[in-house]
């Protein structure tokens, strides 16, 4: 075998590479992002996505890392779609020095059919805002954690709100509230909810599906007129929403009484209306806008040396890519907080980022030091409750930003709480699971 | 009754849109014999380049942010880009298909629709855009005071600029040397070659065409939803209505486009709430199927004869 001089340096200099690569797998935790930047929804994940990196990357930049632990990530693309999302799943689930410590796929079918492998493979699975509701039941959901707010709590919370603009929810009595969903698991996730509310407070509810994209709805604003309803809650992702609110203009219904959920309510749905969005409200459970220290933050350790994710900058600050910015902190706090149990300085597990997830709390004081007051709702995880927070925040359009126009407000938990174990335990009936013992995990 | 009329009329409307993109369709199976599946992801192109240009050109030229010279100078462009990606279609993938079974220049088109849609994206990014031509978008107030009908009036200048563009067209067609020659080629490509029509610049000519009414509707379309990449679904719209009306005949892409525009609405308000409604995405591909079984080339498409 002959070696040459030239064949010596390039062995030489790969090996001395693995042997770095190696040391530096064992500082690092990683973090598979089954992202998507093409396809129909594209616009929106390259927001949220590239708010969630940039968060990351920040972290970085400024602190190196949790306690030293640099962040890496690996983007998988899935174009939204479950065959490709299971698919990125499995690509990513042994990857990094510790396996893929947590899956968040931003897709309520992905989250759906990932949820019984993430069981098996002991990998949490967090849902921001999204996925199965009643997973929010940690007793028998122990790897799934519907962060923040469920659909059903947002559903809650969006009848308060109009609620409480006409009054009081005892003045619901006899109003006509329109729900113009998505006609999908996503788009009927709010029905059990919204039917027993209606039941509760005596509103007349009018379930109105629209096909899958969406851009067609001149039957359905057609119904919604000789309807007359006092409020529509417009249910949509993707073009569905300014499609909403455009023929909603075409008609002349008002559109300040349409209320939008937290993924009809971004600047991707209502710049791409343009003056039919004007008066339009949606529910968040995080504000737009730069001025809060977090993005600033980011502006000055990730921008302004050129390594930001974000190729249109203007959507720094936006409601989708402060959303990811809200992610990109979860899953810092709950690094944080494993590795306060499991040891500073060493890269996580899935079984130990399960404990950092669950264990997690976000107060007041925490979230000043973060630079995220009023960005995002106080949160504080439980071995039964892996929704936490279950708040909203109602933004309006003025025709070039949002504005917040209420404080957080919260669903009927009590309500809502029976629902979800009510569906937890009929789902553990189903699939013979043994909820757990919370009192036991303390 | 007035009800069912608002629904008729704004279902004849939408389906003049419909009528719009399949039009796109129509021009190149005409010609060429290909079914071109790219065709909404040319929309979806032609909206992108012009929404770009209107972004870059302020800043390019000095001229004002919205101004009359921005909006028709990003048309000329667009307009020019999709020309080029018409006849760069037609030399790169289509010339070296030549005598190849239809299937393989269908699936060509299919490979073609991913690069389209990839290449605008990586030229003008992925944000979702609105697009304004300056026609409101609200009920012609006249209508809607003397009979209580919501008719809107975006939609019914949309309708006006695709009829006029269905006219022009047809003028092209039946009164012009290169119509003549269009109407020879899609007859017959042997024998308009063999009388001395250059076949290839007629198709170049034909994809330039589609490229311009893939323009068209993409502004259309735009400005109704927003510029995004879910307008490359309009083309789904556009299929049964070429069931419908047949792949070869321009009359009848209109025709169609009425009757599936009207009957899916009508279907979605009368029909629906009996199956759970949100039946709008499908009821017209199940009405475009009852009809093949009854004329497979469709209303007006011409009738397939193989003499043995």
């Amino acid at each position: 075998m002959k070696f040459s001089l030239r064949n010596t340096i390039v062995m030489g200099a790969a090996v001395t590479g693995l042997l770095a690569g190696g040391v530096a797998a064992a500082q690092e935790q990683y973090i598979g992002l089954p992202s998507y930047r093409v396809g129909p929804f594209g616009s929106n994940g390259a927001s949220l996505f590239g708010g969630w990196i940039d968060y990351m990357q920040m972290i970085n930049e400024r602190d190196g890392g949790v306690n030293g632990v640099k962040l890496t990530w690996e983007e998988c693309e899935t174009e939204y779609n479950n065959a490709r999302g299971v698919e990125c799943y499995e690509r990513q689930k042994n990857r990094g020095a510790t396996g893929n410590s947590a899956f968040q796929p931003l897709s309520t079918g992905i989250a759906y059919s990932v949820l019984d492998r993430v069981a098996q493979d002991k990998i949490p699975m967090v849902t921001i805002g999204y996925g199965r509701t009643d997973a929010a039941d940690g007793r028998v959901f122990p790897w799934v954690f519907p962060m923040i707010t469920t659909y059903w709590s947002q559903a809650s919370a969006i009848i308060n709100y109009i609620g409480s603009k006409e009054g009081g929810n005892d003045k619901l009595r006899g109003k006509k509230i329109a729900l113009l969903y998505h006609d999908s698991a996503y788009g009927k996730e709010s029905h059990a909810v919204l039917q027993r509310l209606a039941e509760r407070y005596g509103y007349q509810l009018t379930m109105i599906p629209v096909a899958s994209p969406g851009n067609e709805q001149q039957a359905q604003w057609l119904q919604i007129r000789q309807l007359r309803p006092d409020y529509t809650i417009l249910w949509g992702w993707g073009v569905m929403n300014p499609t909403a609110l455009r023929t909603a203009a075409r008609t002349g219904y008002p559109r300040e009484k349409i209320v939008g959920v937290w993924w009809s309510g971004s600047e991707e749905d209502t710049i791409p209306a343009g003056d039919a969005a004007k008066g339009y409200v949606a529910a968040g459970f995080n504000p737009a806008g730069t001025g809060f220290p977090v993005i600033q933050a980011i502006q000055e350790h990730v921008y302004a040396s050129n390594r930001g994710n974000m190729e249109d900058r203007s959507r720094v600050g936006s409601v989708l890519y402060n959303r990811g910015v809200v992610h990109g902190i979860i899953y810092v706090e709950a690094i944080r907080t494993a590795q306060e149990k499991f040891g500073k300085g060493k890269p996580l597990t899935g079984e130990q980022m399960r404990w950092g997830f669950e264990n997690l709390r976000i107060d007041d004081a925490r979230l000043s030091a973060l630079g995220a007051t009023g960005f995002m709702p106080q949160l504080n995880i439980t071995c039964a409750d892996h929704e936490g927070a279950g708040v909203v925040k109602f933004q309006q359009w003025d025709g070039a930003k949002w504005n917040v126009v209420s404080d957080w407000v919260s669903g009927d938990r009590q309500l809502v709480r029976g629902m979800i174990e009510e569906s937890a335990a009929a789902y553990a009936a189903e699939k013979g699971i043994t909820p757990r013992d919370c009192s036991k995990e303390m | 009754m007035t009800f069912f009329f608002e629904v008729l009329i704004g279902g004849l409307l939408s389906g003049v849109l419909y009528a719009l993109v399949a039009l796109g369709f129509v021009l190149i199976f005409k010609a060429s014999g290909v079914f071109n599946f790219a065709q909404g992801a040319m929309v979806f192109f032609a909206a992108l380049t012009f929404v770009g240009f209107t972004e870059v050109l302020p800043g390019w030229t000095g001229m004002e942010p919205g101004s009359g010279g921005v909006f028709w100078l990003s048309f000329a462009l667009a307009l020019m880009s999709m020309v080029v990606l018409g006849i760069a279609t037609e030399k790169v993938v289509l010339r070296p298909l030549v005598n190849q079974p239809p299937i393989t220049l269908f699936m060509a088109t299919i490979g073609l629709t991913f690069f389209i849609e990839g290449l605008v994206q990586a030229i003008w990014g992925n944000t979702a855009r609105g697009l304004s031509l300056g026609i409101s978008d609200e009920p012609v107030m006249w209508m809607l005071d003397e009979f209580d009908m919501m008719i809107s009036k975006f939609d019914l200048i949309a309708a006006g600029i695709a009829l006029v563009l269905f006219v022009v067209l047809a003028l092209l067609f039946q009164y012009t040397r290169v119509g003549r020659a269009l109407r020879a080629v899609a007859d017959d490509h042997q024998a308009a070659l063999s009388v001395g029509i250059p076949l290839k610049h007629i198709w170049a000519i034909v994809w330039g065409v589609a490229g311009f009414v893939a323009l068209i509707a993409g502004l259309i379309w735009g400005a109704r939803n927003g510029v995004q990449f879910a307008l490359t679904f309009t083309a789904l719209k556009a299929l049964p209505v070429l069931i419908l009306g047949g792949f070869t005949s321009v009359p009848g892409a209109i025709i169609g486009g009425l009757i599936i525009g009207a009957s899916e609405k009508l279907a979605e308000i009368y029909l629906g709430p009996f199956v759970g409604g949100g039946i709008e995405s499908w009821f017209p591909y199940i009405l475009a199927m009852l009809f093949l079984l009854v004329r497979p080339e469709g209303l007006f498409g011409e009738k397939h004869i193989d003499r043995v």
